[in-house]
């Protein structure tokens, strides 16, 4: 049977409707806030053979790009050979364990069959960030972690619900390994609830189109996809090309981590080799297959944005090499930074091989780090144990259009910053300042924005600060001669002294006392183009604006200012002649 | 054009400046006027005073104007605003920079923010205040007075006072509010505290960073109006709508002027609403497609839904109570192409007013959805020759035939029925989520259409959303400027609390209510216009303790006690997300609370001109022409509204031109019409 295009159309905005309406309830529902406000979860429908990818809900969280058909097809999988029991109508497993296809311990995912005429239709599934699944340190970021049995409770496919009915028993197993359990209910509730919300739409869909014409169009969609992305790729010349990434340290061996990328292009298909990366790490900065994998299509998607999430997107890529590595770590390795920090970097040697390739739709380096800042603590005005997060943003990569933005969410990432005022009522602490990280962005024709900078005072009690974060030790990396941004800092004064970490952008438990403070710097994005071919007006305005100072307008830019905040035309073609011709005679 | 009929005194005028239309409505018991003529953008009160004279209305012997206004709206999207400075809290004069931490699509790395206050006019004070209100370091008042100098040497008109928790605490707010009245030469000083007393710095700083720079720019727009007005001999008040949909006078709009942004779709819905309860249908999902967007709100109760966390574009937040309105979806002039998948897609992009949808003849080459609708017989643009009218057909149907027809394999006119189902589909999901978002399902409500395409694609929508009913009023075109005439005087208050339930000591709670509902009551009896009663409508902001999102429940019983109060939001948490939590403690977050004076009673059905009609309908049609539904063309009767008898039951296919809208009636559906002037579209024939 073939379809005609208009309901193609029309049942793939019905599928991608049935995964918003989803997102929608999980997070309006949703008792934690790393749910409700940050939108960390994800909501998708999975091919019942296989778990390819047929619709995605578009506000899920970015990073969740494509995990999610890994942990559904391994659930097949273990389905089909007996290692996990078979499902019944209004069963919902519940998985997160990392190796099994999924990101860090606190990503729980949620997969439930979908029955027509007591056949499995397909999979619904979400996956939902929980505060806390027990582990070494409240929350699961721990830097210094060397086994997965530190990082929290890992579970395998099991039902949560059979039936319908939720088992007390096995949600009294995980109650009783996580911390602030009680709220932990209202997530489940949420998390069953959303898929029962998409249970009841797809098939009001199905009712409408009728099963086979909707099979038909998911498979006409995935071919739809495929050559829509396909078409994207046209505009890539064949060619290799190649990057490196690098994360600071795996927060216990203090060396950095080598992301080695070559992308090959040939006609219509990318091959995106990760041969020469690092091995394995004994701290928590592994990465798992399908996090890997996901991060490669985030890249991408935030490449060309436009074409729709299923499986017929990704179909062009081929993702080899990182057998071996740390970007395929095995129980039982330590993997909390996989999603926060590595694939981050992932992505940014995506970025760094395409802006080669194809320079006006890529930017150069984003800040790429969710800076996780963890205090924790006890506040003895109010009598509790408290852990607070700061994750932060950073600099955007310059572009062919125009300067990056400054403080930006993580590349994963899409939610909003915290205030300052709620951090302030609900933790003992007080920000001394949250201001733009000045001369943070890198130098270009067109400049990466600026980072974050903010310190905050530890005001009673004592706490233990801990830091995962990256960039400290190579700065966001800039693109077609722009200079890279400006690397994160950390900078802890106890006594007023001050006390750099040693892995600079990680350490776990760093104990402070009432009057000590924490110092952050967040990375600015990586530059665009030559700094000497910026418009001397564009250095004016930001050394006017006090994001440079004239020093750094002339060391990096090439451009001299009055006091009076004039450009000097004559002071500054001499400079940029002299700085021209010592790059040019430059090896 | 202008309508008239009947001369009259006694007179309200609603006038309304839209982007391209300023419209008047003038009613009185006597009859209606109406004027519809092209907005002036440079001065909108040149267009204002056109109305009136297009009108025929003697300015000098009307009782009340009331004047919708985009001045500020669009002296914020266009960032035409006046130069202000910011004196803030030392170490946080980035604050309106930095944001929150967010970009603007989910997924791509480009995108440009630029902060309303640039760097070098954010000046940092020394004074800090603790989230308990306490202080930390006292205001340094030498460093305001050093940092208002400045800013005025560098030419600033208004500035901003904006301090951490001054929410909790506005003393230093207010001390340095003081300073700054002896020296700032004039009143363009606003404190962050006093439009919106909530945390969350950014959301505050916008928002009195947007009243302050707008300020001077609607000031200066009202007395201009206001004098021109006094000029021609009016001596009665000037009333401007508020995005709440109230008003407030000429003289104290200037004040809080952040709240007249987004004050045009918020009167389009004020007017639904009441159009809503006079036909007896208090629930409504309100549609405004014009060219280039789609306007959707939620009426429920003949109460449309108010928002104090509306998002105007990227970055601006306003966080004043306003009418919750989402723009959606697609506009008339949303551009129909073929993607490198080879599917169907239509919009985002639009051709806008110019070069706008080909049909319309200003050169526009882009098959669009009014396009669409032209090539299906369903839209016909007035005032064409016969042979204008055969060359317009003929670009559309290549432009169809050329970009659409070959990748769909199909003829021009499928293709165009495909564009507009593409379009339907694509609207009816956005407005499923918009109505799932603020907890309703779509089929408990009518839709009501209006705006110049609204009732092109009502029925449509209605069907493919399961609504039963579609509502369309007298004057779709000239909604917002009913609204305006319509519009209740209202004031809103906030006061954040963020307590849980049961640590509020006994009477707190009734203490606040009392101490808003007097506020409130003090500025309604300072406005002269007559009022046919004060009312209070009371509310909570509320969420069980350790969520973040609000859901605001309806309080009657001000004394209410907090077990009731724990009982009330456990119930209102189970209807809206089907999930009950039990032994979860409650939290209040805001106590809100708006006081309505309410405006006397209006007759509707004014606004349909009972000379006009025809006594048969048979004498009310016009024309014959083919219509293309489903399909195949059929054979369709074009009736003119105004002809229409006033008991007039019409079965699809049909096709009813007016002024300002074209409404098509599929085959399957039929259409009544009420007693105050409009017509029900009975969706499927149903009831």
């Amino acid at each position: 049977m073939t379809l005609d295009p208009i309901t193609l159309t029309v049942i793939q905005a019905g599928l991608q409707q049935v995964c918003d309406e989803m997102d929608l309830a999980f997070s309006r529902a949703a008792f934690s806030p790393v749910i409700a406000e940050a939108n960390d979860r994800s909501d998708g429908i999975y091919a019942a053979s296989d778990g390819a990818l047929i619709a995605q809900g578009t506000a899920g969280l970015p990073v969740f790009v494509g995990t999610m058909q890994h942990s559904t097809r391994t659930l097949i999988e273990m389905i089909n050979s007996s290692d996990v029991a078979a499902p019944n109508p209004g069963d919902i497993y519940i998985v997160n364990d990392p190796y099994l296809g999924g990101t860090h311990l606190m990503d729980v995912r949620f997969a439930k069959p979908f029955y027509r005429d007591g056949e499995i239709f397909c999979w619904l599934s979400n996956t939902g960030h929980w505060p806390d699944t027990g582990g070494a340190v409240p929350g699961g970021f721990s830097a210094s972690a060397t086994a997965v049995e530190q990082e929290g409770l890992r579970l395998p496919p099991v039902k949560l619900f059979k039936q319908g009915v939720l088992d007390k028993e096995i949600f009294a197993i995980i109650q009783s390994n996580i911390r602030v359990a009680e709220q932990r209910i209202g997530d489940v509730q949420a998390q069953a609830a959303a898929l029962l919300v998409g249970e009841t739409r797809l098939a009001a869909l199905l009712d409408r189109y009728g099963d086979a014409t909707v099979s038909n169009a998911i498979s006409e969609l995935n071919m739809r996809a495929s050559s829509q992305m396909r078409a994207c790729l046209k505009n890539i010349p064949n060619g290799i090309y190649r990057s490196q990434a690098y994360v600071d340290s795996d927060g216990v061996v203090n060396t950095p981590l080598t992301i080695a990328l070559n992308v090959t292009k040939t006609d219509e298909e990318l091959t995106f080799d990760f041969q020469g990366s690092s091995p394995p790490c004994l701290g928590p900065m592994n990465s798992v297959r399908a996090t890997t994998h996901s991060a490669v299509y985030l890249g991408m998607r935030h490449i060309f944005p436009d074409v729709p999430m299923n499986a017929g997107a990704f179909a062009p890529f081929t993702i080899t090499g990182i057998e071996d590595s740390f970007l395929d770590a095995k129980y039982p390795r330590p993997v909390s930074g996989c999603a926060a920090e590595v694939s981050q970097r992932i992505a940014e040697a995506v970025f760094a091989a395409l802006v080669q390739a194809i320079p006006e739709k890529v930017t150069a380096a984003p800040a790429g780090t969710s800076g996780n800042f963890a205090l924790g603590g006890f506040d003895p005005t109010r009598s509790r144990n408290y852990v607070m997060y700061q994750i932060s943003g950073g600099g955007y990569g310059g572009n062919a259009q125009h300067d990056g933005l400054s403080n930006g969410c993580s590349t994963i990432g899409i939610s909003k910053a915290p205030p300052i005022e709620i951090m302030e009522q609900a933790y003992p602490v007080l920000y001394r300042h949250y201001a733009l990280h000045e001369g943070s962005g890198g130098a270009g024709e067109h400049r990466g924005g600026f980072g974050l900078d903010y310190e905050v005072e530890l005001r009673r009690g004592e706490a233990k600060a801990s830091f995962v974060m990256d960039h400290g030790r190579f700065g966001p990396q800039g693109a077609r001669g722009g200079c890279d941004g400006e690397v994160n800092k950390v900078t802890v004064y106890r006594d007023s002294a001050p006390y750099t970490p040693e892995h600079l952008s990680k350490e776990q438990d760093i104990p402070l006392n009432a009057g000590d403070r924490v110092h952050v710097q967040t990375p600015g994005g990586g530059g665009y183009g030559n700094p000497l071919e910026r418009d001397p007006q564009l250095v004016a305005e930001d050394v006017r604006l006090e994001r440079y100072s004239p020093h750094q307008a002339k060391i990096l830019f090439g451009v001299v200012i009055t006091s009076s905040f004039e450009v000097d035309r004559a002071a500054t073609s001499s400079l940029r002649r002299e700085k021209r011709a010592t790059l040019s005679d430059a090896p | 054009m202008a309508e008239s009929e009947n001369t009259q005194t006694g007179t309200v005028v609603g006038v309304d400046v839209g982007g391209t239309f300023t419209d008047l409505v003038a009613l009185s018991s006597e009859g209606l006027r109406l004027a519809k003529v092209p907005s002036t953008v440079e001065d909108q009160s040149q267009g204002v005073l056109n109305a009136l004279a297009s009108a025929n209305c003697e300015i000098a012997a009307l009782d009340l104007i009331v004047h919708g206004t985009t001045t500020t709206t669009n002296a914020v999207l266009e960032r035409k605003l006046a130069r202000t400075g910011l004196i803030t809290t030392q170490g946080f004069r980035d604050i309106l920079e930095l944001g929150r931490r967010t970009r603007p699509q989910a997924y791509g790395m480009f995108g440009e923010f630029k902060p309303l206050i640039p760097r070098d006019l954010r000046f940092e004070v020394p004074e800090r205040m603790d989230s308990d209100s306490n202080i930390l370091t006292p205001l340094d008042i030498e460093a305001v007075k050093t940092a208002a100098n400045t800013l005025l040497e560098k030419g600033c008109e208004a500035v901003v006072v904006h301090f951490l928790h001054s929410y909790a605490n506005p003393t230093h707010e207010l001390q340095a509010v003081e300073v700054l009245h002896k020296l700032w030469p004039n009143d363009y000083i606003t404190a962050g505290h006093a439009l919106l007393s909530e945390s969350r710095e950014y959301e505050r700083g916008v928002t009195a960073a947007v009243n302050a720079s707008v300020q001077p720019v609607l000031s200066n727009y009202v007395d201009r109006l206001s004098h021109a007005l006094t000029d021609q001999g009016y001596a009665r008040d000037l009333l401007i709508m508020n995005g709440n949909g109230g008003m407030v006078s000429a003289q104290s709009v200037s004040k809080e002027a952040a709240k007249t942004v987004m004050s045009g779709p918020a009167s389009g819905v004020m007017a639904a609403a009441f159009t809503g309860r006079a036909a007896n249908e208090p629930n409504l999902i309100t549609y405004d497609m014009g060219g280039t967007s789609t306007d959707v709100a939620l009426i429920r109760d003949a109460t449309p839904s108010v928002s104090n966390e509306i998002e105007v574009e990227y970055g601006m937040p306003i966080h004043v109570p306003m009418v919750d309105v989402r723009t959606v979806g697609a506009g008339g002039g949303s551009i129909a192409k073929i993607n490198a998948g080879g599917l169907l897609e239509v919009g985002p992009e639009s051709a806008g007013a110019t070069p706008g949808p080909i049909c319309y003849g200003r050169g526009g080459t882009q098959p669009t959805i009014s396009d669409a609708n032209y090539l299906l017989g369903r839209l016909r643009p007035s005032g064409l020759s016969l042979d204008e009218q055969l060359q317009r057909s003929k670009e559309v149907r290549r432009a169809f035939t050329e970009h659409l027809a070959p990748a769909l394999k199909c003829s021009a006119v499928e293709a165009a029925e495909a564009v507009v189902q593409v379009a339907n589909t694509k609207m009816a999901g956005a407005i499923r989520m918009v109505s799932l978002s603020l907890g309703a399902d779509p089929r408990d409500f009518a839709l009501f259409a209006f705006g110049g395409a609204g009732p092109l694609h009502a029925a449509a929508l209605a069907k493919e959303l399961d609504i039963p009913r579609v509502l369309i009023p007298a004057r779709p075109g000239l909604t917002n400027a009913l609204g305006c005439v319509v519009a209740d005087l209202r004031h809103d208050f906030v006061r954040t609390i963020n307590t849980p339930l049961f640590d509020l000591p006994s009477g707190k709670l009734a203490d606040i209510f009392g101490t808003l509902i007097s506020k409130g009551k003090a500025l309604i009896a300072k406005e002269t216009i007559s009022l046919d009663s004060v009312d209070t409508i009371l509310s909570l902001d509320m969420q069980f303790v350790g969520q973040t999102h609000l859901l605001r429940v309806p309080v009657v019983d001000q004394q209410m006690s907090l077990d009731a109060l724990q009982a009330l939001f456990e119930d209102a948490y189970l209807s809206r997300f089907q999930v009950a939590l039990d032994d979860m403690p409650a939290a209040i977050v805001n106590v809100n609370c708006s006081i309505l004076g309410r405006r006397p009673p209006l007759d509707l059905s004014l606004l349909s001109c009972p000379t006009s009609r025809a006594k048969t309908l048979g004498s009310a049609q016009t024309d014959t022409r083919n219509v293309f539904f489903g399909n195949t063309w059929l054979e369709t009767p074009v009736c003119n509204r105004k002809a229409l008898p006033s008991d007039a039951a019409i079965s699809g296919p049909a096709i009813i031109e007016q002024m300002d809208t074209t409404i098509v009636v599929p085959p399957e559906d039929h259409v009544t019409s009420d007693a105050v002037g409009n017509l029900i579209l009975h969706v499927g024939g149903g009831a």
